[in-house]
């Protein structure tokens, strides 16, 4: 009961999370059905490779969740959430790698098959344990969030804001992008970690794996929003809010700003961690490309396009983008670069609030076209 | 402090705020220059004074915003603020009104209220924080004093310049703080919301300290308090308002520039 009332507040009145719950829960029921129990031919299956397209983009939609509860309600633009990203990918792909065993290229029993090649003798002390799924889970939180907490305790207690603030998660990125593409870190280098077998013993090709992924993928997406929800609307999410709008104000009401962005900043961490790691398995591949600047700053255009500040926006905007980028890139692949950035123009110029923001705008005009003078209805009777 | 006292407040001797020998300067200029000056408890206190006079820069060297270069800034009996940071110097009991009315525009006026109410800071309690009968009834106290209770459900944003202000006075009650310091509390109000400002400010004092930044000598009249005259980051004078302004040296500084 309790968890029900609970449910009950972090909804009411809020048309967007109601939608985005049930569209999440329907496609848990539906998605299965359709791949596992209907036959291939029939109009209704779902092909396992768009289950898993569908499982990578709500992924996605999980890390824009994550930048939309850092940007869209604490005002911090971090232009390095797929650092965090890719650690957690990077956890994950470590203990699948742990799990091919013996059954790599070179059958070497223990060592995967990039530090057979390497010469390598013996696992790297940082490795131990991720051959335990537990632990790499925890991992895959951990790690994100606890350089999040460093990088973060640094950057809020000198009181970098802004755009310099930017500039230093994106530099960050680059730089870990730079550290995991040499071959001496451990990671696989340039092409690092990939021919994934199984997950927890299951096969990561068979169809039950991937819909069970993709179930988990939405499962993480409504919990992320549950969390979300709850913090924002609680009294430290308005003083999120607050920081946003006033930040000066805020220290002279006598809280700790710092401290505030410091806990926004490290839950989005692992929340953006936790997407990696459920990215990995669908896609099959993790290598330091996910650390690309470039690529932190798509997740900022997502959330950009669905409109800052909702959560469910940020979810919608990057189903949308990455939709959007699997046609583009499937019929113009020089073009996306290209599109991608004139949307983000277009949404900056003529939706700034995004797509979910500027709904209301066109209800409202909607409202005053019905209440025009001259039509029949007065405008106490309008529902 | 041997001045004639605008009001006779014989049991209220101790000296809540205490600056002395205070210097601040910026690139080489001086925004305070060895600067002293005191406020009594639950005395009210306006200080004019021409552009560039260090009105501003000593409300931050007091709300830890601007660490003085040298000089004593106290507080309540011996507290050292400059030593502390915003945060922790408005939790020991001072709040502040900026020149410019700052609230948080997105949120209602209650909101805002309830933000500023006297109450635990942290990260982790306001995650969890409940807002009690007692509080809602405190915030409803204040949006009356304040004259907002009709806006409770308003976004701030959509407030009145005039009512902004007020709202932002009403989140230095809810702070309960022992000293206010209030800068241009009636910058671009009409003259009745000017007049309720000021009488609100009195009322205010008496039960705290409240500093007083203001241009408009109109208003300071309306408070009837003593007034400090500062120029070049000193005091020039001090008094009631009627003395300082006959004091030929403030007179000089107005009219000569």
């Amino acid at each position: 009961m309790a968890v029900r009332s609970v449910l009950v507040d972090l909804l009411a009145g809020n048309r967007g999370g109601q939608i985005l719950l049930a569209v999440l829960l329907a496609a848990v029921v539906v998605v299965p059905i359709s791949n596992l129990l209907l036959p291939a031919d029939s109009v209704l299956h779902v092909p396992t490779y768009v289950v898993s397209l569908m499982g990578k983009y709500l992924t996605f939609a999980l890390l824009a969740l994550s930048v939309d509860l850092i940007w869209g309600y604490a005002g911090v633009l971090s232009l390095g959430h797929g650092a965090f990203f890719a650690l957690g990918g990077y956890a994950m792909g470590m203990y699948m790698m742990r799990q091919i065993g013996d059954r790599g290229v070179y059958g070497h029993p223990e060592l995967p098959d990039f530090m057979v090649f390497l010469d390598w003798k013996e696992l790297p002390w940082y490795w131990h344990g991720f051959d335990w799924f537990p632990f790499a889970m925890v991992m895959a939180l951990v790690v994100p969030g606890a350089l999040a907490l460093v990088f973060g305790w640094f950057a809020f207690r000198s009181r970098v804001t802004g755009v310099y603030l930017s500039i230093i998660t994106q530099a960050m990125t680059f730089a870990l992008m730079l550290a995991f593409f040499r071959n001496d870190m451990g990671f696989g280098g340039n092409n690092g970690l990939t021919d994934f077998k199984e997950l927890l013993g299951f096969n990561l090709q068979a169809d039950g794996t991937r819909v069970a992924l993709f179930c988990a993928s939405a499962a993480a997406v409504a919990l992320g929003y549950l969390l979300g929800r709850f913090i924002v609307r609680s009294r430290a999410g308005r003083v999120l809010v607050a920081v946003r709008d006033a930040e000066t104000r805020v220290r002279f009401l006598g809280y700790r700003v710092e401290h505030y962005k410091l806990f926004v900043f490290v839950l989005s961490a692992m929340l953006a961690g936790l997407a990696g790691a459920l990215y990995v398995p669908q896609v099959g591949i993790i290598n330091p490309s996910e650390f690309a600047p470039a690529a932190s700053i798509e997740i900022v255009v997502w959330v950009a396009v669905g409109g800052r500040g909702s959560l469910y926006g940020a979810v919608l905007g990057a189903i949308l983008v990455n939709y959007a980028k699997t046609v583009f890139t499937g019929a113009l692949p020089d073009m996306w670069l290209f599109v991608l950035g004139a949307l983000f123009i277009a949404v900056t110029l003529f939706l700034p609030k995004g797509i979910v923001g500027t709904v209301p705008v066109f209800k409202r005009a909607g409202v005053r076209w019905r209440r025009r003078p001259g039509r029949a209805r007065s405008p106490d009777s309008a529902p | 402090m041997s001045d004639v006292p605008v009001q006779a407040r014989p049991e209220l001797h101790d000296t809540i705020l205490y600056l002395d020998g205070v210097s601040v300067s910026f690139d080489g200029f001086k925004a305070l220059n060895d600067l002293s000056f005191y406020v009594e408890v639950g005395e009210l206190r306006a200080v004019i004074g021409p552009n560039g006079a260090g009105k501003t820069t000593m409300m931050d060297v007091v709300t830890g915003k601007t660490r003085p270069d040298r000089g004593q800034v106290e507080f309540n009996g011996g507290i050292d603020l400059t030593q502390l940071d915003e945060a922790a110097i408005a939790n020991l009991g001072i709040g502040r009104k900026f020149q410019k009315p700052t609230v948080f525009e997105e949120h209602t006026v209650f909101d805002n209220l309830e933000l500023a109410l006297a109450g635990a800071r942290g990260v982790f309690g306001s995650l969890f924080a409940r807002l009690g009968a007692a509080s809602r009834e405190r915030i409803d106290g204040v949006l009356e004093t304040t004259a907002l209770i009709s806006h409770r459900d308003r976004r701030a944003g959509d407030l009145s310049h005039g009512q902004k202000q007020w709202l932002e006075i009403g989140m230095l009650l809810m702070q309960d703080p022992e000293l206010l310091l209030v800068d241009e509390p009636a910058a671009g109000m009409t003259d009745e919301e000017t007049e309720q400002t000021a009488a609100l400010l009195t009322r205010i004092a008496g039960s705290r300290s409240v500093v007083v930044v203001e241009h408009d000598m109109a208003f300071v009249r309306g408070l009837g308090c003593r007034v400090t005259v500062l120029h070049e980051g000193a005091v020039l004078a001090e008094g009631t308002l009627d003395a300082v302004q006959n004091d030929a040296r403030v007179v000089e500084v107005y009219l000569g520039r």
